[in-house]
């Protein structure tokens, strides 16, 4: 109504109409801008993220200043921070480990228990989980064994991997797979559970059959459910993992601090703490760049 | 890009003798009872019919997405049972895969049938340049308005060359100004494919500006109360909704549809809504109108 000409001739308006799409026509100005105003925009445009990254270097040095004051002064209130050693012994400590093929050589075999066991967790309970959601019958078997050994911690499993496997090595992988599975393996199912029935049928009458749809539909729709257990499954494993290492273990980032209690080398407790911590973060950094990845539809 | 859209054979849609229930704990819910229809070649029909009252039923039937519990469906004489590539159907709730950006959409199709990369790429730019929309072939849908996104929805469909294409309130969520665009690129298609179009829609202008005839429904269980043939001359164009041809029979099709929800609604209000009705259609007569 607001332009009869365009209606007349249906067929020539079309890219007037894809110009009417939600893309703004941005007009550059005539002159460049200054590098003030360039930067004035900039702050601008980053002043939240800006300022959450100040706030959280403000919050981490004020955290390591409360930890050097209560260690220095030796308080003791309800806790005890006599023996707790200081930020600057543990650097000091750090950096006598990094010069340790020792303190390099757990840190490497704990990395690749994680990799071992996580990736076989991955590689067992992300099809299993597909296929348990396609298939009523295949989900009828496998749900009931799985809820029952859901509940049970992987730590307490380390008694009977101890039976079960040969080595202590393969008992610690295990362990690391079993807390990772879970997690993987439930999340893939939500994911399964949550595809859009329409998007099956769309599937369908564009002469999508059960292969395809499973390749072209179920996976990628159940993709960001698979990466939220990945990353529950990641940070899981590394609890479990630590466990392991602690009880059983012979290497390992894990028996490091516990042995660095035994030796009553308490800046080593520390060092090993904040090592598997920034192991775990890294980690599951890794992952969520992973995801970035392989879901493009969903970054921004 | 006329032999992958040329549909060889013609598309004719017969139901007949139709009805389907629904299994459900209390019992069997009849949807659509006696219902039959048929489109003919290259014919765009339009059902409409107050809500609840079957269309997404009998739709789906002919997609093959459901089984009739009587009656068959037949395409081309052929018995409708699974959906399959011939049909292509448009949602309203768009339905494109998020995953996928829209020149990968609008390719689904063709990949399934086995057609090698470049040549499906090609194909689905000149659809989708035919549609206006081949600056955003790279876009992933969330980033596209609604009309937007039924575009690549029809154009999706029709790109494997279907003999038939069903549409289930495809504009539905549209706001009014891009479904007045919709509806003429919908037209822009089918007149150029020559292919049979079932639209289903509660909205009686959109059937009226679309179709050569239109159904219309009974209330829940839905049969067909009238079939109502469109004799307004193509292209037709906006202007085209003021005429007094145009109001007569949209006048003619509210009532009926009217007459319909009132139905469905309890029988209360349908004493108060029929006087309302015989004073509107003062000095028209039904028959007159139709
Ligand atoms: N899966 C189902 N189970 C039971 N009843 C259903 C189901 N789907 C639809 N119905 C019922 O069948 C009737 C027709 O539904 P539908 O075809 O979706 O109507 P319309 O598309 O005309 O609004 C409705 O009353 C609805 O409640
Ligand atoms: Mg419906």
């Amino acid at each position: 109504m607001s332009s009869p000409a365009l209606l007349r001739h249906p067929e020539d308006n079309m890219p007037a109409i894809a110009e009417a799409g939600p893309v703004p026509a941005v007009t550059p100005p005539a002159t460049p801008p200054s590098f003030g105003t360039l930067a004035l925009r900039w702050y601008r445009l980053n002043q939240g993220r800006l300022r959450a990254t100040a706030i959280g270097i403000a919050s981490l040095i004020a955290f390591l200043l409360v930890w050097h004051l209560l260690t220095t002064y030796r308080v003791v209130f309800f806790v005890r921070f006599t023996n707790v050693p200081s930020p600057l012994t543990v650097y000091a400590s750090f950096t006598k480990a990094m010069h340790d093929p020792k303190f390099l050589m757990h840190i490497l075999l704990s990395c690749r228990r994680i990799f071992i066991g996580f990736s076989l967790a991955a590689i067992v309970g992300v099809p299993l989980g597909l296929i348990m959601g396609r298939f009523k019958l295949v989900h009828e078997i496998i749900f009931p064994v799985a809820e029952v050994l859901r509940p049970i911690p992987a730590i307490a499993w380390v008694p009977m991997a101890i039976m079960l496997w040969p080595t202590n090595e393969q008992s610690i992988v295990f362990i690391t797979f079993l807390g990772s599975f879970f997690p993987i393996l439930v999340n893939t199912l939500h994911g399964m559970s949550l595809v859009d029935p329409v998007l099956v049928r769309a599937a369908q009458c564009l002469g999508a059959r059960e292969r395809s749809i499973f390749r072209e539909v179920y996976f990628p729709a159940s993709l960001p459910h698979i990466f939220t257990g990945l990353t529950v499954g990641m940070g899981v494993a590394w609890v479990s993992l630590i466990a392991a290492e602690m009880i059983s273990g012979q290497y390992g980032i894990g028996y490091f601090t516990w042995e660095a209690y035994s030796l009553v080398q308490y800046a080593d407790i520390a060092l090993g703490m904040i090592a598997i911590g920034v192991l775990g973060l890294g980690s599951s950094l890794l992952i969520r760049g992973a995801g970035q990845l392989v879901m493009p539809w969903r970054s921004t | 890009m006329s032999e992958m859209l040329a549909s060889t054979s013609k598309g004719h849609i017969e139901v007949k003798n139709f009805s389907l229930a629904y299994e459900t704990i209390e019992g069997p819910v009849q949807a659509v009872t006696d219902t039959q229809i048929h489109v003919k070649p290259g014919e765009f029909v339009s059902i409409v019919g107050p809500s609840g009252c079957g269309k997404s039923t009998l739709l789906n039937a002919v997609a093959g997405f459901l089984k009739p519990t009587t009656g068959v469906v037949t395409v081309d004489g052929e018995f409708v049972n699974g959906p399959s590539a011939e049909r292509g159907m448009v949602f309203q709730q768009y339905s494109l895969f998020p995953w996928k950006t829209v020149r990968e959409n609008v390719e689904f199709g063709l990949k399934m049938r086995g057609m090698p990369r470049s040549q499906r790429e090609r194909a689905a730019r000149t659809l989708l340049g035919l549609a206006g929309l081949e600056a955003f072939e790279k876009h992933y849908p969330e980033k596209l308005s609604g009309g937007m996104k039924q575009r690549v929805g029809i154009v999706r469909a029709l790109a494997t060359g279907p003999k038939v294409l069903l549409l289930d309130e495809p504009f539905g969520a549209l706001d009014a100004q891009t479904r007045v665009i919709m509806q003429q690129i919908l037209t822009n298609m089918w007149q150029r494919l020559k292919i049979s179009v079932l639209f289903v829609t509660h909205d009686i202008d959109e059937a009226i500006f679309l179709s050569d005839r239109v159904y219309c429904m009974t209330a829940r269980p839905g049969s067909i109360k009238a079939e109502i043939p469109i004799p307004l001359e193509r292209p037709r164009q906006q202007s085209m909704m003021m005429s007094s041809e145009f109001l007569a029979l949209r006048r003619g099709l509210m009532s009926l549809i009217r007459e319909e929800s009132l139905k469905a609604m309890g029988g209360e209000i349908n004493d108060l809504g029929m006087q309302g009705l015989n004073i509107e259609l003062h000095g028209h007569s039904l028959v007159e109108v139709l």
